[in-house]
């Protein structure tokens, strides 16, 4: 197979809240054989709240990391589901009409960049899934999950607007029935958990303004995968992993009940199906301890 | 004519039943129907009210996706009864499918709920055109293609209350207004006949208003008519800033904290945020960050690796940004 190669768009996130997500992606890709060359240039996609104040400086912004990208002639692969989706939308706006296109690139080339609109736009985990393929990760599991049951926990901007999704992913998902960490879990070895919360919010966004609503949803999810025999659970997002990992005792007040259940990056848990160490996925990062893998 | 030959498969269904008068909790009643590749949801309702009970209730009237009465809930998904095919059903969720209305916790009568919240909530947004009319105009009061584009489809809306439904924020908060509501304000808003001076400042207080929505787009996806609620809540948030309604609160600052960050290190300076957005209530957060801290998940200000040729992202900001706050 021709070795794969992405312009790897961090995010903020990888580099600050959660360094062990950067750690086991880049573990991950080492053991896959997948190269990533990291678009240090880059700047924040503003997370759906840059373009809550001005939505035309967030499209020049996320603009230019995608040109950046294109500069390379790669693929741009991301790891957060916010940055996706604030991405993908850019993309999917500027290659939809070429007034704000033009727009746009009247402002990139102050700096000596143009959008083309050449390069896709992907999660990591759809790059694993179509483009590499759950067979091969099969294939390569040395230490398979087998008895654990892992709850997916897929994130909002992942899957939803479907539309969006549809446009950068080969293998569709449906957002009410998702399947693809699901069938990655399994391709690991391990037990797939199916509960009602897996492809609901976890509240991230609004746990400043709004901590009590973001408290609930974080509270139910975790308890709706605790309560179907969930060991752990995991995600593509590092914004839901911030929020089901450190934000335990806030949702158990929420919602009157102790909850609290380890939560995985994918990257971590593919990596410990591959043979990764615990140091060489960071294991030691997280706030609700993982100390029995 | 769809020259496809028509398919029938077996599925179960599990129906929502209650009757407020008589029951004192729900139940859910089984049926097996053969299925054709046909149908839509509506007529599987119709075969149970007329081929099983007649006692069955549901709302239905247009059939033609335009009334909004028939929005039920399938498998837990918001959807259009009359306008919703079982194939797609079927694909979706496979043979075991699950007829609830929108909100059980609202039902009346098995698939009728009283859905008072959401028309108060609509009230709540003055969904009405505020002009000062002149009875004998010279002339007919135009509005250009271009203006008119701006409605961007919220026009479209029929109120079925699918979205509203589906939005968990509806479920936990009972102040917000939900993202139907939000559509509402968005269509008179947008139109520039309008001179209403509160519709928007109600929308941006806090509790009801579009800065509590969790951005988690369960609105846009179940809309049967493509109006995407969330592209509006996301306007009205931009509309607050640009017609300097926006109050300085944490969900303002929050939103203009990232504009901040960007401009000092391209990425974000996720512990300035937080204290840029919280103010001195950023103490309450002291518990959680000490333990992150703990962990290695917070990076010091001084240490933040910023991003590469900063000096581009400040000249795009200086020239790119359209808002002041
Ligand atoms: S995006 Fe906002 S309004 Fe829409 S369903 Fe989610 S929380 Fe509700
Ligand atoms: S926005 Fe769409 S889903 Fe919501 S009430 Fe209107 S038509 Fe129904
Ligand atoms: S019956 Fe009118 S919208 Fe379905």
């Amino acid at each position: 197979m021709k070795k794969l190669k992405y312009a790897l768009f961090t995010g903020c996130t990888a580099k600050q809240s959660t360094p062990e997500q950067m750690m086991s992606t880049m573990a991950v890709a080492k053991k896959l054989n997948i190269e990533l060359i990291e678009l240090t240039e880059a700047s924040c996609c503003g997370a759906s709240h840059l373009q809550d104040y001005d939505d035309f400086l967030s499209l020049v912004l996320n603009a230019r990391n995608i040109a950046y990208a294109e500069k390379h002639g790669l693929t741009m692969v991301t790891i957060c589901n916010t940055c996706q989706l604030n991405t993908a939308m850019t993309k999917h706006r500027l290659d939809k009409n070429p007034e704000l296109k033009a727009k746009v690139n009247d402002k990139l080339a102050e700096v000596g960049l143009e959008y083309k609109g050449t390069s896709n736009v992907i999660h990591f985990l759809y790059a694993i899934i179509d483009d590499f393929g759950l067979d091969k990760i099969k294939e390569m599991v040395v230490k398979p999950l087998s008895q654990f049951n892992i709850a997916p926990f897929y994130g909002c901007h992942n899957i939803r607007p479907s539309e969006l999704h549809d446009e950068s992913h080969k293998q569709k998902e449906n957002p009410y029935n998702p399947t693809s960490l699901d069938d990655l879990i399994i391709a690991c070895g391990g037990k797939n958990v199916d509960y009602e919360e897996k492809n609901k919010c976890c509240g991230f966004h609004v746990e400043l303004q709004a901590p009590h609503t973001a408290a609930v949803l974080t509270g139910t999810a975790i308890a709706g995968a605790t309560d179907n025999n969930a060991d752990m659970m995991v995600t593509p997002c590092p914004l839901c992993h911030l929020k089901l990992d450190t934000q335990t005792k806030s949702a158990s007040e929420a919602i009157g009940r102790e909850v609290s259940l380890p939560v995985l990056h994918m990257q971590q848990m593919i990596g410990l199906a591959l043979g990764c160490s615990a140091a060489e996925l960071g294991l030691k990062h997280h706030v609700t301890e993982i100390n029995f893998i | 004519m769809s020259t496809d030959k028509i398919s029938t498969q077996k599925v179960n269904f599990k129906v929502f039943r209650f009757n407020a008068d008589e029951d004192y909790l729900p139940y859910y009643e089984n049926y097996t129907m053969d299925i054709t590749s046909e149908e839509v949801v509506l007529d599987v309702l119709n075969r149970i009210k007329w081929d099983y009970d007649g006692s069955f209730s549901y709302r239905r009237s247009c059939r033609h996706g335009i009334c909004g009465a028939c929005a039920i809930k399938v498998n837990g998904r918001s959807t259009l009864a009359c306008k919703e095919s079982m194939s797609t059903m079927i694909e979706y969720f496979g043979n075991e499918i699950t007829l609830e209305p929108l909100s059980t916790k609202r039902a009346i009568k098995d698939m009728i709920i009283d859905k008072g919240d959401f028309w108060e909530k609509h009230a709540a947004v003055t969904p009405y055109l505020v002009a000062d009319i002149d009875e004998s105009p010279a002339c007919e009061n135009l509005v250009s293609p271009h203006d008119s584009e701006e409605l961007d489809e919220a026009d479209l809306c029929i109120q079925c209350g699918a979205c509203h439904y589906a939005c968990p924020v509806v479920e936990i908060n009972s102040d917000f207004f939900g993202p139907a509501a939000f559509v509402a304000a968005y269509r008179f808003e947008s139109d520039v006949r309008d001179s209403d001076k509160q519709r928007l400042i109600n929308v941006n207080e806090e509790k009801q208003g579009v800065w509590d929505c969790v951005k988690c787009i369960e609105c846009t996806e179940v809309c049967p008519k493509g109006i995407n609620p969330f592209s509006k809540i996301t306007k009205l948030h931009q509309m607050a800033f640009k017609k300097g309604v926006a109050k300085s609160n944490v969900a303002t600052r929050h939103a203009v904290g990232f504009l901040h960050s960007i401009k000092r290190n391209g990425v974000l300076d996720e512990g300035g945020l937080v204290l840029y957005s919280e103010g001195v209530h950023i103490v309450k957060h002291i518990p959680v960050a000490l333990q992150m801290f703990r962990k290695g998940k917070i990076v010091l200000p001084w240490n933040i690796v910023k991003s590469d040729n900063l000096d581009e992202i400040q000249k795009l900001i200086k020239s790119s940004s359209t808002v002041k706050f």
